[in-house]
């Protein structure tokens, strides 16, 4: 039976099932096929912190969000296309974001009476009529699994769990995907247990084989890849781009690097990325607490190490202290702050942007530390660049602002090497600074950036002392000289109001919109797909996005003053609309949500249109 | 000169060409301690002593936290950390893990090392990261002027506590050999060369090594070790610690309790094979927490000296042996290789 092939320009499948169904891994399997044949792609996780919240129940249910496309897409998909329910919780918690007409994949088998009764259905919805206005593929995932790997010698419950392989095979056959690397994968994965690895195989290709013979699916589709510049590409995530990107830092800038961190979510991801690459000279150091993290790092610094620290907003709340400490030392520290929905212990593997004013102002005294958020997983890895660049040259600690929805989130990125990479050593300081050519000044400034000599223990004739209390102009000396302490101040704060942060751009593709929007961190790829389809609609609107929050491009003011009107989403708030409007005087209008979820692009596409048309 | 002191602790530390002496080691600064602080003494002791080690000054970091001891980096010309509140011993952690080639030296009292700072103390200790930690113990907190501490003893009648405390204190000593620290001794301000033998041990040990120094504060709790310093009462009182001799002094000795502890009993009454040897270098730290108890309740018998040093691996060490064999195994990190690692695809 020769079966039809569709062509689609775009598809956003929904993988979703129990905490303990592998939904991750199928999706993460897909993905890595999806980005060898060449689409353009993004993905959501979304799952719960409970690492196996009761079987079968709603908080239970695991998610994995993947949009792929044969031109360049920017977020994981607003709602799904399909959505494979390997269970009625998986169901029962999707439903509602899928549109009508959208293809479902139940797995029938699980669909039981006990089943059912766990989330409240009274009658199977797979057998009324309930989802009529969906297009229902009820298969028995489960029993045709059992069925193919009945030549095996492996237990049910292991037959059972290839499930997700079967489900995996059949959504591989619909959309075309490359399998060979999937097969690789599970022989590599289960290389301890060679009969898990076949049946595993097995039960990929029988769901692949199911696809292709039965008649249950009448149709396979084919997204051509997308047309991506030349390169060598591959599919990262947040975390993992942040890691590297604190590798080639450490690189780049000639230094070794110190990690001291403690395991939080989102965060942990990092350390255990940055824990692998020791071949780099990198000290990875789980310490006790997140003070401890924090601390050894700032130690390592004061060492000569680009000292390193990563968490998420709890964390960053006990590191406070240190920061501080660090700001008044002057010594180069990156605070990695994976935001998660908050306050307290929040919603932990739920993203939100909800960390901007404590990390600007969350330290006692006049603080100023430099804030930098990346915009898309793969920008995760630039922008730790960036931040070393900055820490390492002005001697300050910088707050890297990620979030759980890039750190999770994933992309194909195209590889730079090394020789793209900008060099950002600064050599540490050997030589006596003093008049008398004799005498080392700690605090005597360069006159440029105003950033104060590094000079590490172990560099002879420069022994000097530093420490938290106020420190006298030059010298650095104790001192409770008022005129000094207001100097100091103010000193500090002009060293990082002079950072060299590149100037804001605009996206305004015929130069004459009256309406900017605006966006920091994550809400990149939702507002940038928000602002391409109101133009499509035939409306003009200006985009632009801000990476670096402390200090804020020189030319910010003028193009916020520039147009009639700004818009501003942000997952909190209004955070940054605050200071925008009080820094710079525009009446901005905020569009706030705080669902521990990125935007969606078709809701912000709403709102910039609902702006556009009130003028 | 004993087995232990052997110079590991100081390996890879860089050896002075000169020779160095006290005004070296002297910063510019003006020590301003309040007049009779014992802290004055200690710091002296430790100008004189560090001459002795021969390693180079700028090769020597001190750390501390917050607390009029915390002050003493100040006023050491070699490179100093005054840090915040508790916080030494991870600042210092991350500077000797990173940089196996300083002798770094933690400066810290009973409220900032064993309050605010008790959690980064007991893991600095378990993990045996390569430092010199001084716990400088007045049972009182003397910069906030004047509240009872953890090593305060109950009933300490002070402005936060007007009836009395009411929390049992720690027993630093007991403490440290409880999270299984390699070296732990005990020392006095007032006896510099017992301070300077001590000093001399804990530079010698490759990892943590904690010495509590009983310090006195002459503005808010003076005297508090007056009998360990009192000619008619310190020779009844202080049990002399030296590796391989029996812990015993003119009147008193220790001998092994039916309770599997250690007791005191007057000297005359028991045979001297009775009387408990000192082993320093024992594996198992039970006796070593048996002799921190010797002490309760308080100060009928006090043991003054090196209760345990043990070599077991320093952390810095093994974490660079981990980036040794890293590379060993498959050279050294390229970045081009690692970014391009993993599944990649190429688009022409």
């Amino acid at each position: 039976m020769t079966k039809q092939v569709q062509q689609l320009d775009r598809v956003i499948i929904r993988f979703a099932g129990d905490s303990g169904d592998g939904m991750q891994l199928t999706g993460d399997r897909f993905t890595a096929e999806t980005a060898s044949f060449g689409n353009d792609l993004s993905t959501l996780p979304n799952f719960p912190a409970e690492i196996r919240a009761p079987a079968g129940t709603l908080p239970g249910v695991s998610s994995f969000q993947l949009h792929f496309a044969d031109h360049d897409i920017l977020t994981p998909g607003d709602a799904p296309n399909v959505l494979v329910a390997m269970n009625p919780a998986a169901l029962k918690a999707n439903l509602s974001d899928l549109p009508r007409g959208a293809d479902i994949i139940a797995n029938a088998d699980e669909f039981t009476k006990r089943n059912l009764q766990k989330v409240g259905y009274d009658v199977n919805p797979l057998e009324d009529d309930s989802l009529a206005e969906w297009r229902l593929h009820s298969v028995p995932l489960t029993s045709l699994t059992v069925k193919a790997l009945e030549e095996f010698d492996i237990s049910k419950k292991d037959a059972e769990r290839a499930k997700n392989m079967f489900a995996l095979g059949l959504l591989s056959w619909l959309y075309g995907r490359p399998v060979e690397a999937t097969i690789k994968f599970i022989e590599t994965k289960f290389a301890k247990k060679p009969e898990i690895a076949k049946s595993n195989v097995a039960a990929f290709n029988a769901g692949y084989n199911y696809g292709e013979t039965t008649e249950a699916f009448s149709v396979s589709y084919e997204i051509k890849p997308a047309p991506l510049s030349a390169g060598v590409y591959r599919n990262i995530s947040g975390n993992q781009a942040l890691a590297l990107g604190l590798v080639a830092a450490s690189v780049q800038s000639k230094l070794p690097l110190f990690l001291g961190s403690y395991p939080i979510t989102p965060a942990s991801d990092i350390l255990h990325e940055l824990s692998k690459h020791k071949r780099f000279g990198i000290r990875t150091f789980q310490a006790e607490d997140e003070i401890a993290g924090v601390g050894a790092a700032l130690g390592a610094a004061f060492g000569g190490a680009l000292g390193v620290t990563t968490t998420s907003g709890p964390g960053v709340a006990l590191k406070a202290e240190t920061v501080g400490l660090a700001v008044t030392t002057e010594l180069p520290l990156i605070v990695v702050d994976v935001q998660r929905a908050g306050p307290s212990t929040g919603m932990p593997t739920k993203t939100e942007q909800t960390d901007l004013l404590m990390a600007l102002f969350g330290r006692n005294g006049e603080s100023p530390v430099p804030v930098i958020a990346p915009a898309t997983p793969s920008d995760c890895f630039d922008a730790a660049v960036e931040a070393a660049r900055i820490a390492i040259k002005y001697r300050t600690p910088v707050m890297l602002l990620s979030d759980g929805y890039l750190a999770n989130g994933s992309e194909p990125w195209k590889v730079p090497s090394q020789a793209e990479l900008p060099d950002i050593s600064v050599p540490y300081t050997t030589e006596p600074n003093g008049d008398d050519g004799t005498t080392f000044l700690p605090f005597k400034r360069d006159t440029e950036t105003l950033a104060r000599p590094w000079a590490i223990p172990g560099t002879p004739g420069l022994e000097h002392r530093i420490g938290g209390i106020e420190k006298a102009d030059g010298t650095g000396n104790i001192s409770y000289d008022p005129n000094n302490h207001d100097l100091m101040v103010r000193l500090r704060q002009a060293k990082i109001d002079g950072i060299d942060v590149p100037d804001l751009e605009v996206d305004d593709p015929d130069g004459d919109a009256r309406v900017l929007v605006l966006g920091w961190g994550s809400t990149y790829g939702p507002i940038a797909a928000a602002a391409r389809r109101v133009r499509r609609g035939g409306h003009k609107v200006a985009q632009a996005h801000l990476r670096h929050l402390n200090p804020f491009p020189k030319n910010i003011g003028e193009v916020l003053k520039s147009y009639d009107k700004v818009l501003l989403p942000e997952i909190n708030l209004g955070q940054l609309a605050l200071l925008l409007r009080a820094k710079y005087l525009v009446d901005i209008i905020s569009y706030n949500r705080v669902r521990g979820l990125p935007f969606k692009a078709e809701e912000l596409a709403g709102v910039i249109q609902e702006v556009i048309e009130s003028e | 000169m004993s087995e232990s002191l052997n110079g590991k602790g100081l390996a890879l530390v860089p050896k002075a060409e000169g020779k160095q002496t006290l005004k070296d080691f002297k910063s510019d600064q003006e020590v301003r301690w309040c007049p009779g602080c014992g802290d004055y003494a200690i710091l002296a002791a430790v100008q004189s002593f560090m001459p002795e080690l021969g390693i180079k000054r700028e090769n020597t970091v001190f750390v501390s936290g917050i607390g009029c001891s915390s002050r003493f980096p100040y006023y050491m010309n070699t490179y100093g950390f005054h840090s915040i509140h508790g916080r030494a011993p991870a600042i210092a952690t991350g500077l000797a893990a990173s940089r196996p080639d300083l002798s770094v030296w933690v400066i810290t009292g009973d409220g900032d090392a064993l309050s605010i700072g008790g959690n980064h103390l007991i893991h600095a200790l378990r993990r045996n990261v390569n430092l010199n930690i001084l716990l400088f113990n007045n049972r009182i907190y003397g910069l906030t002027k004047g509240q009872y501490s953890p090593t305060s003893e109950v009933g300490k009648i002070t402005k936060s506590t007007p009836m009395g405390s009411l929390d049992k204190p720690f027993n630093p000593i007991s403490l440290a050999v409880g999270a299984e620290a390699g070296f732990v001794a005990r020392t006095i301000d007032s006896d510099r060369k017992h301070l300077h033998s001590v000093l001399r041990e804990a530079a010698a040990h490759r990892g943590t090594s904690l010495v509590e120094i009983y310090q006195n504060c002459n503005i808010f709790n003076d005297n508090a070790f007056e009998d360990l310093k009192d000619p008619d009462k310190r020779d009844v009182i202080t049990l002399r610690l030296e590796h391989g001799q029996p812990i015993a002094n003119a009147t008193q000795a220790v001998r092994l309790a039916p309770t599997g502890g250690l007791e005191v009993v007057a000297r005359d009454s028991i045979s001297p094979e009775e009387i408990l040897v000192h082993d320093v270098h024992n594996p198992d730290p039970s006796l070593a927490f048996a002799l921190s108890r010797l002490d309760e309740p308080a100060f009928q018998h006090v043991p003054i000296g090196i209760f345990r040093s043990v070599d077991r691996p320093s952390y810095d060490h093994l974490m660079s042996e981990q980036l040794e064999m890293a590379v060993a195994q498959r050279g050294p990190g390229d970045l081009d290789e690692l970014l391009q690692g993993g599944d990649t695809w190429k688009i022409n």
